[in-house]
């Protein structure tokens, strides 16, 4: 049964990518979807197994590579973290592929899209059902081919092909790092599957090593070289830039890779290395760091875009920096925690901006929306509700994954963990800011769209909303369901030891003070941002004005791009064009070939001259010679 | 088995086919199509003889087998054929690459076809020669001999600068040759044999194999090619007609990589070691350097033709590394570049037949009149890159792997190689493939005819099939692997003591 729950995505997109266009349509989006439905309720079965405490279960395809020492098979791993995994990916990705019936209606290319996405769904699959690292990396890998192909799939448009390119490029710098990260393990433990690996870590502890002239321990080095990996897929500070412009593809796309599952996968990576991030304090506090200032930096972008998908994308950016400190200060369950629950309302937020870009026919801009919310009315209470779980509204899925997250960096232990709490807590505020300010700019205050009538604006299909209900009741329901499984006091009896705890974890009760304080500044956020956003624009107007360089700084993104741009990108190409003009053509071939071909010319032309044909030109030569001969036998 | 003599068979049987190429007579659409068939036919027989050398191939044995032997010039040359799981591999990628260049050529060529069979059909002779000869001046003979037929085939059916691409072809090649061939005379008179299986046994005196090694080194890097050398390659590629592209890069650059491993590693271990560190400098900059290069091409021949260089590097790197992973992910590059960088050729070639071009800014939108082309030029692209699940990947990673285990530095820098890998082929892609129709000639293309089906899909399958069950080749090398490798770790111990 678990072979269906890979293989039956594998099997959708190969009828849709090879007889697509001879069964249709229809039949394309009806097969993939019900194939990924039906590996989606395997997935369930399993997830239920786990619960009621099931062993790690392993079943091997074949082997794959064997090489010298290297012995690798396809196989699928699955074990409570797996298993956990399958539910998001598979939920996630079949209500995807319902939604896109009803959103890529109009396009002329349904089943080279739902191929995709089934696509998508089995690399994403073969990666977390993994037993070694060289799998993964297939899968790692196999998920960035597939958003290379959705966030192009309009090729058409030149944004979406650089939009294309530049993920899998920026995605390929994380790899590298990720290659590196498994070459040293392979290096070090003689093996690159999981088991094998984990269990001889311990004995690598206290083992140092020079690499690339820096002198560290091996832990060390294999963390910090994995978490290069995982910031390239999961968007983190430096590596980020791609998240925003991948927003050129489909919306249903931006759902399910760019929210829900792949950019997650470096948040699995992590916490599926546990055993080795456990023994890392210096990686633990460089991942605290980065997913923190991630958290901030990205809401501080979040805060001034106008594209209603970007704002989205800058969101998840956000959480994913979340997550990640949450991974950092060792709370690994936490942080899936909070990558399930996220993974459920940030697929609503999106699929309800599909919803509303699909009603106002194709205009993503919010400040050429407003008002529409009673046009549109399902999609707003949909919405809302995805806004109310992401700014943790009590009882609702957010609410508990981001207050364990908060209470655990309260009282981490790691010298970072002061500086995550204060930034978590005013990153939760600023999600609160962006969130209601997308809420408000697109459903209230008065309609701005010239182009398109107020009239025009319409609800979406049933096929469209059902999904958004389905998500709304994962959004709700989440966390309060699976919060004593997943992060309750016997956590570690559903874990199974799928997660590595060196040392046990026990989340404390904080203070009331910092229990209520994110809670209620959100809830009051509510209203502040209705004032300024809806019924009092000047304030934010006037605000604009007098701090024009921060507003243009953020709005601009940190000029990153700009930056990368001059630093790589452009170095790049003028190396390579001197490289071929003056290395190729001027210095090897000036003097290798060419060169030769030249002085060879010039000796002949030369020697030549010696032919000249008269009887008395030799003659000399001849007597010359024999004078310098007999003189030389004399002598 | 000894009774037939399999491998000379599989050697000389396209002479055979030339023969009867040779009294084709009649109108020359008659004589095209003849010759055609016969030329095909010659080259499935060849196949499916190699074929049955592999049926009857013993995987557990690391040694020769099939060999064959017989005094030819005094007890000076000798003779001497048989294979180990390396030369059969190579073997087969050749008569599995060759039908497909002989239908690829028959498709598109339309001058002098029956002349460029025979070419082809020589070539043939003479790679497969490369690939089983033990004895050194046989193996001399073929190496150098597969140097005509492709300098015809550049020169007679090139493009516009032909005549310069082949000259510098030859004369290159030749000028590394020269140096190999006195180190096999030098050999010859210290050993007092040619016989490559008796001088696996022999210790050559240390200071001569630097020597040795250089004058072998000389010819191989040129072929390989190696930078500072390469140029000839971008040259050679660019005029050549498709079917030479794939012809050059599918096999004759092999038969470096071959001759390093079996002669380089085998003759001469000592001096393998001591300049071991040279061929991973030379390696790392082809590798960033013609990554580099390949970035800013405007011609699809000439890119691709500059990703050969970086990824042979990554053969060579393997090679020098000396563990098993290394020497596998060598060999194992080295026919997945086979084949892939062959496709790659064939789907320039298609898109040349029909456009005349090569120049990346005259196409563009691609895939709205080809869709089935693009599919094919996609997974050919992505297994260029090395994306896991082509075979691209496995060679790519097993050097890499290797060479991380012989030194980091190596494989530290060499892997930053593949995120220029993924710049330059997706670049490609993307100006050639997607976006809109600027060029009206584009919008006149036809999607891929049943003979060019024919030619790629054997190509595509193998690219994924060899990326999931890479143990069909793996198997094959991995005991004579063994054997070279462990050899080597043995001399690489003694050389560090000895320190």
């Amino acid at each position: 049964m678990a072979y269906l729950i890979i293989f039956s995505p594998l099997l959708g997109f190969l009828i849709a990518g090879l007889f697509g266009r001879k069964i249709g349509d229809l039949v394309s989006q009806v097969v993939t979807s019900s194939l990924v439905g039906l590996s989606a309720i395997i997935s369930c079965y399993y997830l239920y197994l786990f619960i009621s405490g099931s062993e790690a279960l392993n079943f091997v395809i074949f082997n794959w590579i064997s090489s010298g020492s290297l012995n690798l098979n396809w196989s699928i791993y699955i074990d409570a973290l797996t298993a956990v995994m399958l539910v998001v990916v598979t939920v996630v990705s079949f209500l995807v592929h319902v939604y896109s019936i009803g959103y890529m209606s109009h396009d002329p290319d349904k089943p080279r899209f739902m191929g995709y996405l089934s696509l998508f769904t089995f690399a994403m699959l073969m990666l977390i059902t993994s037993d070694n690292f060289l799998q993964l990396f297939f899968g790692w890998e196999g998920v960035g081919l597939a958003s290379y192909l959705l966030i192009g799939f309009w090729f058409k448009k030149p944004s979406a092909n650089a939009a294309a390119i530049k993920a899998f490029v920026v995605n390929r710098v994380g790899d590298f790092g990720l290659a590196i990260g498994i070459f040293l393990i392979y290096k070090y433990t003689g093996s690159l599957n999981f088991s094998e690996v984990f269990q001889s870590i311990p004995s690598l502890v206290d083992k140092k090593i020079n690499f690339i002239g820096i002198e560290g321990n091996i832990i060390t080095f294999i963390c910090v070289f994995l978490f290069i990996g995982a910031m390239g897929k999961s968007a983190q500070l430096f590596l980020h830039t791609w998240l925003p412009d991948a927003m050129e593809g489909p919306t249903p796309v931006s759902a399910l890779i760019h929210a829900a599952t792949m950019v997650t996968a470096g948040v699995f990576l992590v916490v599926r290395c546990s055993p080795i991030y456990e023994y890392s304090a210096i990686s633990q506090s460089l991942i605290i760091t980065v997913g923190a200032s991630t958290a901030f930096f990205a809401a501080t972008i979040g805060l001034v875009q106008n594209d209603i998908k970007k704002i989205i994308a800058y969101s998840t950016c956000s959480q994913l920096g979340y997550m990640f400190f949450a991974a950092g200060i060792g709370a690994y369950h936490i942080a899936i925690f909070h990558l399930f629950t996220h993974a459920f309302f940030k697929a609503l937020l999106f699929l309800c901006a599909g919803s509303v870009i699909h009603s106002l026919h194709e205009e993503q801009d919010i400040r050429k929306m407003g008002g529409i919310y009673k046009k549109i009315p399902y999609t707003y209470a949909f919405m809302v509700i995805g806004t109310l779980a992401i700014t943790g509204f009590p009882f609702l899925s957010g609410f508990y994954s981001k207050d364990a997250i908060l209470e655990a960096a309260f009282f981490s232990s790691n010298s970072m963990g002061s500086y995550a709490t204060i930034i978590g807590v005013i990153t939760a505020i600023l999600t609160s800011i962006y969130s209601w300010r997308l809420i408000y700019k697109t459903f209230h205050g008065n309609y701005r769209n010239e182009n398109y009538a107020f009239e025009k604006v319409h609800e979406s299909p049933l096929v469209i909303l059902a999904p958004l209900f389905l998500l709304t009741l994962g959004a709700v329901f989440a966390g309060f369901l699976f919060k004593d499984i997943f992060i309750g006091i016997d956590h570690q009896v559903f874990w199974n030891g799928s997660i590595f705890f060196k040392e046990k974890f026990v989340l404390q009760h904080p203070p009331y003070w910092f229990l209520y304080f994110t809670p209620v500044v959100g809830f009051l956020i509510i209203f502040i941002a209705y004032y300024l956003y809806v019924k009092n624009e000047n304030i934010l107007n006037q605000l604009k004005e007098t701090h024009k360089p921060v507003y243009e700084f953020l709005l601009n993104k940190w000029y990153f791009d700009e930056f990368y741009e001059f630093l790589f990108v452009k170095p790049a190409k003028t190396f390579g064009n001197f490289l071929w003009s003056k290395g190729d053509e001027k210095i090897i071939d000036g003097y290798g070939p060419n060169g030769f071909a030249r002085i060879i010319k010039i000796i002949s032309d030369k020697a030549v001259l010696f032919q000249s044909g008269y009887l008395y030109h030799y003659a000399f030569v001849i007597l010359i010679g024999l004078t310098v001969l007999l003189t030389y036998l004399i002598i | 088995m000894s009774e037939i003599p399999i491998l000379t068979l599989t050697t000389f049987l396209p002479l055979i086919g030339i023969f009867f190429l040779m009294f084709i007579k009649g109108e020359e659409s008659f004589v095209n199509k003849t010759s055609g068939y016969v030329a095909l036919l010659t080259s499935g027989i060849v196949f499916l003889s190699s074929i049955f050398i592999l049926a009857n191939f013993n995987y557990s044995n690391p040694d020769f087998q099939f060999v064959e032997q017989q005094d030819w010039i005094f007890n000076f040359v000798n003779y001497k054929v048989g294979v180990d799981g390396i030369s059969l591999s190579f073997i087969l990628l050749t008569t599995f690459i060759t039908p497909i260049c002989i239908l690829a050529t028959i498709n598109s060529v339309k001058i002098r076809l029956r002349e460029f069979l025979i070419a082809l059909l020589l070539m043939e002779t003479m790679m497969i020669g490369v690939f089983c000869s033990l004895d050194l001046f046989i193996f001399y003979l073929f190496f150098e001999a597969g140097l005509i037929p492709m300098f015809l085939i550049i020169g007679i059916w090139g493009g516009e600068r032909r005549v310069y691409s082949a000259f510098k072809f030859f004369l290159y090649t030749l000028f590394g040759s020269v140096f190999m061939l006195i180190s096999i005379i030098y050999i010859y008179f210290d050993a007092g044999t040619l016989d490559v299986e008796k001088l696996l046994n022999i210790q050559i005196n240390k200071d001569y194999q630097k020597y040795l090694w250089l004058g072998f080194f000389a010819s191989f890097a040129v072929k390989t090619p190696m930078w500072p050398v390469h140029t000839w390659l971008p040259d050679a590629h660019v005029e050549a007609p498709t079917s030479g592209s794939v012809i050059l890069a599918a096999i004759l650059l092999k038969m470096a990589g071959y001759g390093f491993i079996r002669f380089s590693l085998g003759l001469f271990p000592d001096a393998s070691i001591y300049f071991g560190p040279l061929v991973f400098t030379l390696s790392i900059i082809a590798i960033i350097y013609t990554s580099l290069v390949a970035l800013v091409q405007k011609d699809m021949k000439k890119l691709i033709a500059y990703s050969s260089v970086a990824h042979m590097g990554f053969v060579t790197i393997g090679i020098f590394v000396f563990n098993q992973e290394g020497i596998e992910g060598s060999i194992f590059q080295m026919i997945s570049h086979g084949i892939i960088s062959s496709a790659l050729f064939l789907c320039v070639g298609v898109i040349y037949d029909r456009m005349h071009t090569r120049q990346i800014s005259e196409y563009g939108g691609v895939v709205n009149v080809m869709p089935k082309y693009a599919i094919m030029f996609m997974v050919f692209t992505l297994g260029s890159l090395g994306l896991p699940g082509t075979s691209g990947f496995v060679g790519e990673i097993l050097v890499l792997i290797g060479s991380f285990k012989y030194n980091y530095w190596i494989a530290f820098f060499a892997a930053s190689g593949v995120i220029l890998s993924a710049c330059y082929s997706l670049w490609l892609y993307r100006r050639v493939v997607f976006g809109k129709i600027l060029n009206n000639k584009v919008q006149n293309l036809v999607d891929l005819t049943k003979t060019e089906y024919l030619i790629l899909t054997p190509l595509l399958i193998m690219t994924i099939v060899l990326g999931f069950y890479p143990a069909l080749v793996l198997d094959l090398i991995s005991p004579s692997v063994e054997k070279i490798s462990s050899n080597m770790v043995n001399y690489l111990k003694f050389a560090n003591l000895g320190n």
